[in-house]
């Protein structure tokens, strides 16, 4: 009972770690441009092969550092060339043109690496256990991931609160129209924003691409869940994104290893189940079947009661 | 001036539709190969198109069957039974006569469906369903009709083979199952508590465990369990990516336990376990590459025409498949579907491996399973990996037979 | 928007061309009928969504949901019939918009109290809730099997017995005809207009003392029941309804259909759903790229065309009235080889990047635009790219006069207007 405590809350953690990563730029992205960027899940799952590319020519240390910045050039690019044209056009249009692009990052992916999964294999310098609990070994890489993290984490919190640009993103998160007033180039802050945004997926993605399976569906597995994270945790806080991944990484983990139903529940309590077959079997599903439903109940919920999300800053 | 669009649009779908017609179809026999070829599974069904694409090549290199040439027509089904309908009817359009397909049991039970719809609704223009992975027991038994043939071992036979192994091993004691949650999983879950009620019954199941199929990235939450449960063996049907995902969450866990799988061997599963696997991971399955003391010509044939590490020739069973269809062929004396129906039932052929047979009551084929272990000391290994398969047991054709509840009605 | 009354000549005609498309040679087989039967659901469902899109501003991701729904709620329904209850195959499809009313209304009352982006990522988040529970709940959902029915076994209709795939057309046809009627009506009431109000300004519609809320409610009902019936017609086409019926691809592919076809048009929704099914079916034939054209098309329609193909069409016959039209017609035929020179160079790059990362064993040989080439060698990329940068650099050079003539027919048509 105890190891599955400890195992869950250390699986959960861990995983709650890599949602953090990947929601942490497209937090940015939305609080700052209200864009919901469907490619962002895009872009971590290019980092992820990237990085694998990069590897194979300059081993795994570089391409940490290169993949990222690729990627980060990559948004970058989208935003300058692509998105600026359609900020005018509204919101829809700047969500559509991010779905479209979805699609096509999707297929270049593919195009260039073909449709299968590729053999995306812990480098051999971090493929070791780090420790060892109630005889499970713990890998070192997703230490590593747990460093990667909380590294971006502060990363952010510190650009933000101690430099003269983050000031200003972070009046922009709330107030974007008032900052352009006051003289700021605002569309050099968007290209800087969509960049790092986009370098941050690009990192998530060279430690989630040997995690996961780096494979061309890695984006459209991923990106619902990290839409959850970001409205759940509020729009414009990455401690918010914080709280959120851990707490659906958590809660999920945890809800994987309980086998009890609600007619369980019932049976417990000593009641008897209601009649009818349909309400039966939605009462005899158990937890751990229903575990992938947890962050979608959870986003539906928060947007009905409290759309601003548990650290929200803005509506929308 | 909206409705002239509305004019304009049906006249330009027209078009377009004249467009994606297509030519008049030439005399050769097409089969139709229905599978994903995208997507997560895309890499067994790719590799078996490269099979159906060597056997086909051979037989046209012998004269075709009865004189006609056989062509080969691919359609990717993303492993999703409505998408294999609508490529269903294109391969008939397009004038396919016998459908091959085998990943996911939930496509072959829509296809099977389909395919005696379209053989009642269109007499004269009948198609034949060869299966050759999907392994729900259903479709040879309650679903079963006269167009379906099956060319693997169903989950209960194999979980059967498995059943002397398990039996015989008095280092099992706690066992977990762990499945994909739809009927091929769960028929994988009941055979094997049937088998463990009726060989070993002394043995505790631990876990009975049922995944999204296909949508598990991270598999280490359910190794937790596995270990918590205290259980020594594993018996799991899992395929493809929720196969060798499992596998890369427990080496990274370090578990250890006997490991009963029907796809363990599938691609990228051994590279994925690798070492960890040794002597604990098993499977049941018509073939592997030691399982005579030297490779056979086809598969030297097919090395050498495909090679890329991971153009294993998994499926001997799609060998047998296209010598039975060849047979057939031979005995009726005609390429129609429906004799080659009725001269395959029964049929009996003899192999490298033993003698197999078609059964005429259910389409089941019965052919020799082996039940082996991964080893590092063999001959041939797999993917590069250094790591190859040893038989255990050999279980004859006849050995595998099973009773049936089929009925079918027949033209 | 949409100008102008509708002259019921425009409706028979449409029928007419419906009736008459299955005869068309070409889409006489029974694929070509299957084809265009796919088209129809495709219509109707695309009709649905420009309701809610395209009339009252609300863009859904989920809204797969009520079709599938609706497409589960007539295969039971049609399951029944095959086990003996007497309902005529031409009415399964109305369980099938029953159901999408109910759920819209049920999820509606939860969903619809914000718009914008709110809504958007709500109808997201409800879009997976219920797909990833369609896995759960195997006696409705049927688990990853699905459900199936036979739309032969019931009590004949008119002596006709739906086996065939042309009376499943008809079928279909006839309710898309109704459909649209119906919504073209819908859209004519008080409550159609105040839909089109809260689209453009829900500030005023509340100063003018309507409440947005309730009005984004009853779209999205009426959206939803649409959809279901389109799903209704899905189930009797297949015969067979799975847990994708309610995903996320299909909310995608009719949020392309309708914003490829035209948003703002009625008929755009059935000019996208046609050609997205076509792409979809036939495409997908000839090239394995066909999903990257399709998303680059899609973002240069959001990017440069936001009228969509409805748009563009309309934007060209106002254009056929002025004087610059014969301007606009040299500019075009100056830029039409190097266009098309571009877009050859580009598909061909894109082509033979495809074939060699995914289909390896088909080997390096390949012909395009009927030149045949070895991929593994360098000239053919060399050639391809060559012939991308002149017609791309050509096309920049044109492109100036492209945009005078324009110019020139725009002020002639605000002079006019």
């Amino acid at each position: 009972m105890r190891e599955i405590v400890v195992f869950s809350l250390l699986n959960g953690a861990v995983y709650g770690l890599l949602l953090f990563m990947l929601s942490s730029g497209l937090t940015l992205i939305f609080s700052m441009m209200g864009v919901l960027n469907f490619a962002h899940a895009s872009v971590f799952m290019l980092g992820a092969y990237l990085s694998w590319q990069i590897s194979r020519w300059i081993g795994f240390w570089p391409a940490l550092v290169v993949a990222p910045l690729l990627c980060g050039l990559v948004g970058a690019a989208i935003e300058r060339y692509g998105l600026a044209r359609v900020h005018r056009l509204g919101h829809v249009a700047e969500i559509l043109f991010t779905f479209g692009l979805a699609y096509v990052i999707g297929e270049l992916v593919i195009m260039a690496w073909g449709r299968n999964p590729i053999e995306n294999r812990v480098p051999a310098s971090i493929d070791f256990a780090a420790f060892r609990i109630y005889g499970t070994s713990y890998p070192f890489y997703k230490v590593l991931m747990t460093m990667i993290s909380v590294g971006m984490f502060a990363f952010l919190w510190l650009a933000f609160k101690r430099t003269r640009v983050g000031l200003v993103i972070q009046a922009a998160l709330t107030h974007p129209r008032m900052v352009s007033a006051l003289g700021h180039d605002v569309p050099r802050l968007f290209v800087l924003v969509f960049a790092i945004g986009s370098a941050l997926a690009g990192l998530a993605g060279v430690i989630g691409g040997f995690a996961l399976l780096t494979e061309p569906n890695m984006a459209a597995a991923l990106g619902p869940i990290v839409f959850v994270v970001i409205v759940v945790g509020g729009l414009g806080s990455i401690p918010g994104a914080f709280i959120a991944s851990m707490l659906i990484g958590v809660v999920q983990t945890f809800a994987v290893a309980v086998d009890y139903s609600l007619a369980d529940l019932l049976r417990a309590l000593g009641m008897g189940l209601p009649p009818g077959s349909a309400l039966r079997e939605m009462l005899a599903i158990k937890l751990s079947q229903a575990a992938p439903l947890i962050p979608y109940l959870l986003l539906v919920l928060m947007l009905i009661v409290r759309p601003r999300g548990l650290m929200g800053t803005r509506d929308t | 001036m909206r409705e002239l669009f509305h004019r304009i649009a049906k006249y330009g779908l027209a078009l377009a539709a004249v467009l994606a017609a297509l030519p008049a179809a030439a005399d050769t026999l097409k089969i139709g190969y229905i599978d994903p070829l995208s997507g997560g599974a895309a890499s067994a069904g790719v590799n078996a198109q490269k099979h159906m694409i060597f056997f086909i090549d051979r037989i046209n290199a012998a004269g075709g069957l009865n004189g006609q040439k056989l062509e080969l027509l691919s359609y990717d089904n993303k492993v999703n039974p409505q998408e294999s309908l609508i490529m269903l009817k294109k391969a008939i359009d397009e004038g396919a006569r016998i459908v091959m397909q085998g990943n996911g049991s939930a496509v072959a039970l829509a296809l099977t469906d389909a395919v005696l719809k379209h053989n009642e609704r269109n007499p004269g223009k009948e198609v034949l369903f060869f299966n050759y992975a999907a392994i729900d027991p259903a479709l040879t038994n309650e679903k079963c009709n006269f167009w379906h043939f099956r060319f693997d071992a169903d989950v209960d036979m194999k979980m059967a083979a498995f059943g002397d192994v398990i039996a015989a091993d008095k280092d099992i004691h706690k066992v977990y199952l762990i499945n994909q949650d739809y009927s091929f999983g769960k028929a994988v879950a009941a055979a094997a508590h049937r088998i463990l009620a009726a060989k070993r019954p002394d043995v505790q199941i631990v876990g009975d465990e049922l995944h999204p199929l296909q949508k598990i990235q991270d598999f280490s939450p359910y190794v937790a369990k596995i270990k918590a449960s205290g259980a020594d063996t594993v018996i799991t049907g899992n395929w493809s990516n929720d196969m060798l995902l499992l596998f890369k969450a427990g080496k990274d866990a370090g578990l250890k336990v006997n490991w009963f799988t029907y796809y363990g061997g599938g691609l990228g599963s051994v590279p994925a376990i690798g070492h960890d696997g040794v002597g604990y991971l098993k499977q049941v399955t018509e073939h592997h590459k030691n399982v005579l003391p030297y490779l056979l010509p086809e598969e030297v044939a097919f090395h050498k025409r495909f090679t890329d590490k991971s153009d294993e020739m998994y499926y001997w069973r799609i060998r047998n498949m296209f010598a039975m269809l060849e047979a057939a062929a031979k005995k009726a004396k005609s390429n129609d579907p429906v004799k080659l129906a009725h001269a395959l039932e029964g049929l009996k052929l003899d192999t490298p491996l033993g003698p197999m047979e078609m059964r005429a009551d259910n389409h089941q084929l019965l052919q020799p399973l082996f039940v082996s272990t991964l080893s590092d000391k063999v001959k041939y290994d797999v993917e590069h990996s250094g790591l190859g398969f040893k038989t255990d047991k050999k279980i004859s054709a006849a050995d595998t037979a099973m009773p049936t509840t089929c009925k079918m009605t027949r033209p | 928007m949409t100008k102008g009354a509708t002259r019921p000549a425009w409706w028979v005609g449409a029928a007419a061309l419906l009736a008459v498309l299955p005869w068309v040679p070409g889409l006489q087989s029974d694929f070509g009928r299957s084809l265009l039967s796919q088209m129809g659901i495709a219509a109707v469902f695309a009709l649905s969504y420009n309701l809610l899109l395209g009339q009252t501003g609300l863009l859904s991701f989920g809204h797969a949901v009520y079709f599938g729904l609706g497409g589960y709620a007539a295969i039971h329904l049609l399951r029944a019939v095959n086990g003996g209850w007497p309902i005529p195959v031409p009415l399964v499809p109305l369980a099938g918009a029953a159901a999408g009313l109910g759920f819209g209304i049920v999820f509606g009352a939860l969903t619809t109290r914000r718009g914008g982006t709110i809504f958007a990522l709500i109808t997201l988040g409800v879009g997976e809730l219920v797909r990833a529970a369609s896995l759960m709940l195997p006696s409705f959902f049927g688990g990853e099997e699905g459900v199936t029915a036979s739309r032969t076994e019931a009590p004949r209709w008119l002596g006709l017995d739906f086996g065939s795939q042309l009376q499943v057309y008809y079928l279909i046809a006839a309710w898309l005809f109704v459909a649209a009627i119906l919504i073209h009506a819908f859209m004519r009431t008080p409550v159609g207009r105040l839909c089109n109000a809260v689209r453009d300004n829900p500030e005023r519609v509340e100063f003018v003392g309507y409440d947005p809320r309730r009005v984004r409610f009853i779209a999205f009902s009426v959206a939803a029941a649409f959809a279901g019936l389109a799903g209704g017609l899905h189930a009797i086409n297949y015969e067979i309804v799975t847990g994708e019926a309610v995903g996320a691809t299909r909310s995608g592919a009719v949020l392309l259909m309708v914003y490829i076809g035209g948003v703002h048009h009625f008929v755009g929704a059935v000019l996208g759903a046609a050609a997205i099914t076509w792409l979809q079916v036939s495409l997908s034939d000839y090239t394995s790229a066909w999903l990257l054209y399709l998303g680059l098309i899609f973002m240069g329609m959001v990017a440069f065309v936001p009228g969509g193909l409805a748009g563009l069409a309309m934007i060209h016959l106002s254009a056929l009235r002025t004087r610059a039209v014969a301007a606009i017609a040299r500019s075009y035929l100056l830029a039409l080889p190097f266009a098309l020179a571009t877009l050859a160079g580009a598909a061909t790059l894109i082509e033979i990047a495809y074939r060699r990362s995914t289909q390896p064993e088909a080997g390096a040989l390949m012909t395009l635009f009927w030149i045949p080439m070895d991929t593994a060698k360098p000239w053919p990329w060399i050639g391809a790219a060559g012939v991308l940068a002149l017609g791309a650099a050509a096309l920049a050079r044109i492109r100036p006069r492209v945009a005078a003539a324009w110019e020139r027919a725009a002020e002639e048509i605000h002079a006019h207007a």
